[in-house]
């Protein structure tokens, strides 16, 4: 592990922004820390950092508890949600800031200044200043800034909010791409899960100051852990009266369940394909048709139960209040805190090809 | 589609013409005109007569006392006012809203009153006459500060200091400070971090500041009056002024009104010079902003 965090609590006042967080992050990955605003997630970042302090609790950067170490000594590169860019510094001063303040000499700046500068792409900006900018050429020199001292771990806020949503896609793969040719081990906090998922090796999940998941972005989304990673991750809605579905049983202690549209298949009640699979599936009256973009967006009643599923563009047209076939793969049935995956027990042992 | 129909239209052109005449008028009225008689009032006697005014010993030593009360109310506030606005943006701590009221006590208190305060505290009978006393008395010195010199710059910089850190507070709040924390956080120390960092986005409102505050120390009327009662020593240009208005005769009048056109002069210059900063100013952020 190359950056731990153990038992760290930290207050501010009454609110407890922290609870109780361990973990560890193994070295060269790219790790996302995810969660709603408020879950505690940039509180964690800036105590790694070292902004700020835990009240209990130890946090290792290489096998070293850094808690007594300042910030400026624990090498990090930190790259803030707005950048903090100096604003009447040009590129190249910036980059070259933490150079100078470690005293390094003149022509040895230039040429790491330079070469960062060249790897993130903003050659011949040296002399702009950052209000010349685009908002992904500012992060950009705030990623560079961030690298120039020859950090051991990267630190990145909130690194796309400020980014118009066309651009941060891109710009994501760009970074994410940087990061593993640099191989620097990095930790970024977003609210996001879909930059989560597409950037990160790993993703911690965060609630309420508490560490609710951590795993692979795949272990996340196909077998979260907790009814609030479940909930979440993807989009999903709440059913406590799952059990009228046919191929589900609820359990006693079980308080209900949640189905992502993904898990749920429409057909069209006259389709001969289904013959085999019809008997398992529960009939249900269409209430809503939302065109997303890719896909349409299906709003249906299944005897009181208001499901959601996504369906192809390619096949046939459904319209409000046609009656259709519905079939439910799975769900993840919650009680407390425990999550289960349930199968659909009728489904159990068939091949379930998708139409 | 129109918005507008002419009625309206003219309707609001009137308005705009009568707003601009109100205040050019009132302007005209209240600023222009008396400043323009306290010119042609200085010359009625001719420009021999005005220069002679103007080089009398009280005048002159007037104007030096004016200047040293006003460079160290200068001298005091900036460095005050930047600490202020430092601790005021940049920390957390309870009785920050009490510090920042008792800011901007000059602002709402008689200047009279100041005066008089310092008169009861440094004065014969104030609580802190026996330590100056004592201090007279173990280093040999004859340190006086009610009615002498130190009382005059005393008052002076009591009214004139808020100035400073009126104008940098909200830049500082605007800014935020994660610039520098940034810096910080790449090991930079304090003093290179105001130098580097916040200096930088202060320097313009900083700079309007000591305008303002210079201003307002040449001009200080009544808490120097309050603590400065000898004519020639302890006097500034403006009680110089009342006393030569006071003492009745028609050429004391008119010299009255010559020193009077050197504070108008005065603060004809430092309000070109706040102008020439401002165009500067927006030069400036022009020039970061189209990539020049």
């Amino acid at each position: 592990m190359y950056v731990e965090i153990k038992n760290i609590n930290k207050h501010y006042g009454n609110f407890k922004a922290t609870d109780n967080a361990s973990f560890g992050i193994e070295k060269g990955k790219l790790v996302a820390l995810l969660g709603p605003s408020g879950s505690g997630k940039t509180t964690i970042l800036r105590m790694i950092a070292g902004l700020e302090n835990p009240d209990e609790g130890e946090i290792l950067i290489d096998g070293k508890v850094v808690n007594n170490i300042p910030a400026s000594k624990r090498g990090i590169g930190f790259v803030f949600q707005s950048y903090a860019l100096f604003r009447y510094m040009t590129v190249y001063d910036n980059v070259a800031f933490g150079l100078e303040i470690q005293k390094v000499p003149k022509d040895k700046i230039r040429e790491r200044v330079l070469e960062l500068i060249e790897l993130v792409g903003l050659k011949g900006m040296e002399k702009r200043y950052p209000n010349q900018l685009s908002g992904g050429q500012r992060q950009r020199v705030a990623f560079a800034r961030a690298l120039a001292p020859n950090p051991t771990l990267l630190l990145l806020d909130e690194p796309f909010a400020a980014i118009d949503a066309k651009v941060r896609a891109e710009l994501r793969t760009w970074l994410a791409d940087m990061i593993h040719k640099v191989g620097i081990t990095s930790i970024f906090v977003t609210h996001d899960q879909d930059e989560a998922v597409d950037v990160a090796d790993d993703i911690i999940v965060t609630n309420k100051g508490r560490i609710e998941q951590h795993g692979t972005p795949r272990e996340i989304y196909e077998s979260p852990k907790t009814p609030f990673v479940a909930e979440f991750i993807g989009t999903s809605a709440k059913y406590e009266n799952f059990g009228v579905l046919k191929g589900f049983s609820k359990e006693e202690k079980v308080h209900g369940a949640l189905i992502r549209p993904e898990f749920v298949e429409v057909f069209k009640a006259d389709n001969a394909n289904i013959e085999p699979y019809l008997k398992y599936a529960d009939d249900g009256v269409v209430e809503s048709v939302t065109f997303r973009g890719n896909s349409v967006e299906l709003g249906i009643d299944v005897k009181g139960l208001k499901l959601t599923a996504l369906r192809s563009l390619e096949r046939r047209k459904i319209e409000v209040g046609e009656k259709v076939k519905v079939l439910v793969y799975r769900l993840y049935t919650y009680d407390g805190d425990q999550v289960k995956i349930i199968e659909n027990a009728e489904l159990a042992g068939k091949e379930t090809v998708k139409l | 589609m129109e918005i507008f129909d002419e009625k309206q239209l003219k309707a609001k052109k009137r308005t705009k013409y009568i707003l601009i005449t109100i205040s050019a008028l009132f302007l005209i009225f209240m600023l222009v005109l008396p400043l323009i008689s306290v010119i042609v009032n200085s010359l009625r006697e001719g420009i021999a007569f005005y220069f002679e005014a103007l080089s009398t010993q009280y005048v002159t030593s007037a104007l030096v006392v004016t200047l040293i009360a006003t460079l160290f109310a200068v001298g005091v506030n900036t460095f005050f006012g930047i600490v202020a606005s430092w601790v005021l943006t940049r920390f957390e701590f309870k009785g920050k809203n009490v510090l920042s009221t008792l800011i901007d006590i000059p602002f709402s208190i008689s200047p009279v009153i100041a005066g008089l305060a310092f008169i009861m505290t440094f004065g014969r009978l104030g609580w802190a006459s026996p330590i100056i006393e004592w201090i007279n008395e173990t280093l040999g010195t004859d340190i006086q500060i009610v009615f002498a010199i130190p009382g005059v710059v005393l008052a002076t910089i009591f009214v004139t200091f808020p100035f400073v850190s009126r104008e940098i507070v909200p830049v500082l709040n605007t800014v935020g400070h994660d610039e520098e924390e940034a810096a910080a956080l790449m090991g930079a120390g304090g003093f290179k971090i105001f130098r580097k960092i916040t200096f930088p986005h202060i320097k313009w409102a900083l700079l309007y500041g000591v305008i303002l505050c210079t201003a307002r120390a040449l001009g200080e009327f009544g808490a120097v009056h309050a603590l400065s009662k000898a004519r020639g020593k302890t006097f500034t240009l403006p009680l110089e002024i009342d006393a030569l208005y006071m003492s009745g005769s028609a050429d004391s009048i008119t010299a009255s009104f010559a020193v009077s056109s050197l504070l108008v002069f005065i603060a004809v210059i430092v309000l070109v010079f706040r102008n020439v900063f401002e165009y500067r100013t927006k030069n400036k952020s022009k020039k970061v902003k189209s990539g020049e």
